[in-house]
């Protein structure tokens, strides 16, 4: 168990060293930033003054080396367009995007188990098929038009729910949260909702499809003959064995959220990483764009890590393959 | 076909790989869903195509356009009597036209990359799988890192990068997808390679390359027909959301991504119709691609099959 830990956490910190690479290689590859960082009258020497000041002027390996020795130390770079450290500015939105994330993984989880259970047990009647087919619709909405039409209705015909924006916070141990205040609550349900949809079409079909493989199992059919009530045996026969897929791609999910939470967030200029990647990439402002990147990497290995022991931990079956291996 | 004709115990469950393709047909008739989206995605597929011929204006002629008819809302009728069915956009562009011409580039980016990312996710995939050993490990290592990360997250920052542009999104497109064709084929293969047929091959002393395209390719083919068109689905929303996002396709190849976000600035103010048409016919089309590739996967699917 000990070397199946210290083997993933090595291929981590190699896929994290990696990633930082690609990305550093690939964004400082875009475009000359002089030409738009620094005002297009000024003269040479106050080009020449910016440049070394960005330490532009440094070959690429020079920059990376530089780059990935201050990463270490927290510094990745100041932004270009408000000279604010760029991790600085990134962990300051970064509660906004894990509440939003969090929200909607909460409410594609309460929403998406009991209907994905409900269709897998009686897959031929009526409502089975609505939730199936709501589960496709789920599936093929574009999330960003889904976002517009929430907005549209709710916003602009009805006028129920703010369009965009966080709302009142309330500051928990020093980060500030919307969830706590009833104003922020009205601004969180959209966005949440919307990034929600896609994730829980995902979890009715991953139960629904469990289920269904379930139900016609020997342990399932020795336990009706053993007289097990049905409850019993969808609680602890069936739903035990189909959480650890589950639970796989929940944790897996969280990282997409995150990710998809770009579109959702400019849509509802929620003031989150995602927002702020957009900005920065419509300005080329690297630090930032770089930063980000690798704050999401960063997460992804982990989070990836988190879900591979605690598959380990909840399925046996892995545990040993990998100690044999 | 060299099958005789013995009587099959009649509830062996049929081999999926060698589900012919009249029996997939029939299964289409069988099932009124499915044939209902494999008639909607026709029709849209010969909308795109024909969508010269058909669209009542040819909306980037300038010359057709009437800034006068600017923001009429669904049915508004013109001056000289034309009915704009779904309205039109602030520049007084028929939407409908619009919409026709924008799912004629929408669907090609779609297919083109998901044909060039099957090409080559399936020949990286066949190769990994043949070859085995530490190839198959790098290749599948590459594919495991690929997918472990957003397939928008990876576009963006292609884009960011590559800058817009018709070829950049296609190249972002097959970038993400051709990793889960590497895997779908490769799983395939693994399979199909220890069977006899291809034992028969290899001491017949056929070339590889003749195993892995003429006796193990055509047996995978099942699950990449499946996986191929969910992800033509796919590569569409992807484009439309990137091209919303403003990092996708040029203001001059206005896809329906493009028609969405132009009309996002206009929803406030209630005129929805500028996004919300463009969207529905995204939907429809997406839709219907799902529902046929759900259904091509009931019907190739063995272990549904009792």
């Amino acid at each position: 168990m000990v070397a199946y830990i210290s083997r993933r956490l090595a291929q981590s910190v190699v896929v994290v060293f990696v990633m930082s690479a690609l990305v550093f290689a690939g964004v400082y590859a875009i475009g000359n930033p002089i030409d738009i960082l620094i005002n297009p009258q000024a003269d040479q020497a106050e080009i020449e003054r910016a440049t070394e000041a960005l330490g532009l002027d440094q070959p690429l390996p020079l920059q990376y080396w530089t780059f990935v020795s201050n990463a270490f130390t927290g510094e990745l770079g100041r932004s270009f367009s408000s000279n604010v450290p760029a991790i600085d500015l990134i962990l300051q939105r970064m509660p906004a995007t894990v509440e939003l994330a969090f929200s909607a993984m909460v409410m594609a989880i309460v929403l998406g188990l009991p209907l994905g259970l409900w269709a897998g047990l009686r897959p031929e009647t009526k409502v089975a098929k609505t939730i199936m087919a709501g589960s496709i619709l789920g599936f093929s909405l574009p999330t960003f038009w889904v976002g517009l039409m929430l907005i549209m209705i709710f916003s602009v015909w009805l006028g129920w729910l703010p369009p965009t924006g966080r709302g009142e916070t309330v500051n928990v141990l020093g980060v500030e949260v919307s969830f706590l205040t009833a104003d922020g609550l009205r601004h969180l349900f959209m966005p949440a909702l919307n990034l929600a949809l896609f994730k829980l079409a995902l979890l009715i079909r991953l139960t629904r499809a469990g289920t269904r493989e379930a139900m016609v199992q020997d342990y399932v059919r020795f336990a009706r003959a053993k007289g097990v009530p049905e409850r019993r045996i969808v609680r602890v026969h069936v739903l035990k064995n189909i959480m650890i897929p589950i639970v796989t791609v929940i944790g897996l999910e969280f990282g997409s959220v995150i990710a998809f939470a770009i579109v959702t967030e400019t849509i509802f200029a929620w003031p989150g990483m995602g927002k702020l990647l957009i900005d920065s990439i419509n300005v080329l402002d690297r630090p930032v764009i770089v930063a980000y990147l690798l704050v999401i990497v960063v997460m992804f290995v982990f989070i990836n890590l988190a879900v591979d022991l605690l598959y380990t931990a909840l399925d046996p079956r892995v545990r040993l393959t990998g100690a044999r291996a | 076909m060299s099958v005789v004709a013995t009587p099959a115990p009649p509830a062996a469950p049929a081999a999926a790989a060698a589900a012919p393709r009249r029996e997939i047909i029939a299964s289409f008739a069988r099932s009124r869903l499915a044939l209902a989206a494999l008639l909607v995605l026709c029709a849209i597929i010969l909308a795109a195509v024909f969508a010269g011929v058909i669209s009542p204006q040819n909306p980037y002629n300038l010359a057709e356009l009437d800034i006068l008819d600017a923001k009429l809302p669904p049915g508004g009728k013109s001056d000289d009597g034309k009915t704009y069915w779904l309205g039109t956009d602030e520049q007084g562009r028929d939407m409908l036209s619009g919409i026709l011409y924008g799912l004629r580039i929408s669907l090609g980016v779609g297919v083109v990359s998901t044909l060039l990312a099957l090409t080559i996710g399936m020949a990286i995939g066949l190769f990994a799988g043949y070859a085995g050993g530490w190839i198959d490990a790098a290749i599948m290592r590459i594919v495991d890192l690929q997918l472990s990360f957003p397939s928008i997250l990876i576009a963006l920052v292609l884009l960011a990068v590559l800058g817009q542009g018709v070829d950049k999104i296609v190249i972002a497109l097959v970038t993400v997808q051709w990793a889960y064709y590497a895997r779908t084929v490769r799983s395939a293969a693994l399979v199909e390679k220890r069977k006899e047929y291809v034992d028969a091959a290899v001491c017949l002393a056929y070339r590889p390359w003749r195993i892995i395209y003429r006796h193990i390719l055509p047996n995978c083919l099942p699950p990449l027909i499946v996986v191929a068109t969910v992800q033509v689905a796919h590569a569409i929303a992807l484009e439309a959301t990137l091209s919303f996002l403003g990092l996708g396709m040029p203001i001059t190849s206005p896809s329906l991504g493009l028609l969405i976000s132009n009309g996002y600035t206009h929803l406030l103010s209630g005129r929805y119709w500028m996004s919300f048409f463009p969207g529905v016919a995204l939907l429809v089309t997406i839709v219907a691609i799902n529902l046929v590739g759900d259904h091509l996967r009931d019907v190739l699917n063995p272990r549904l099959q009792t």
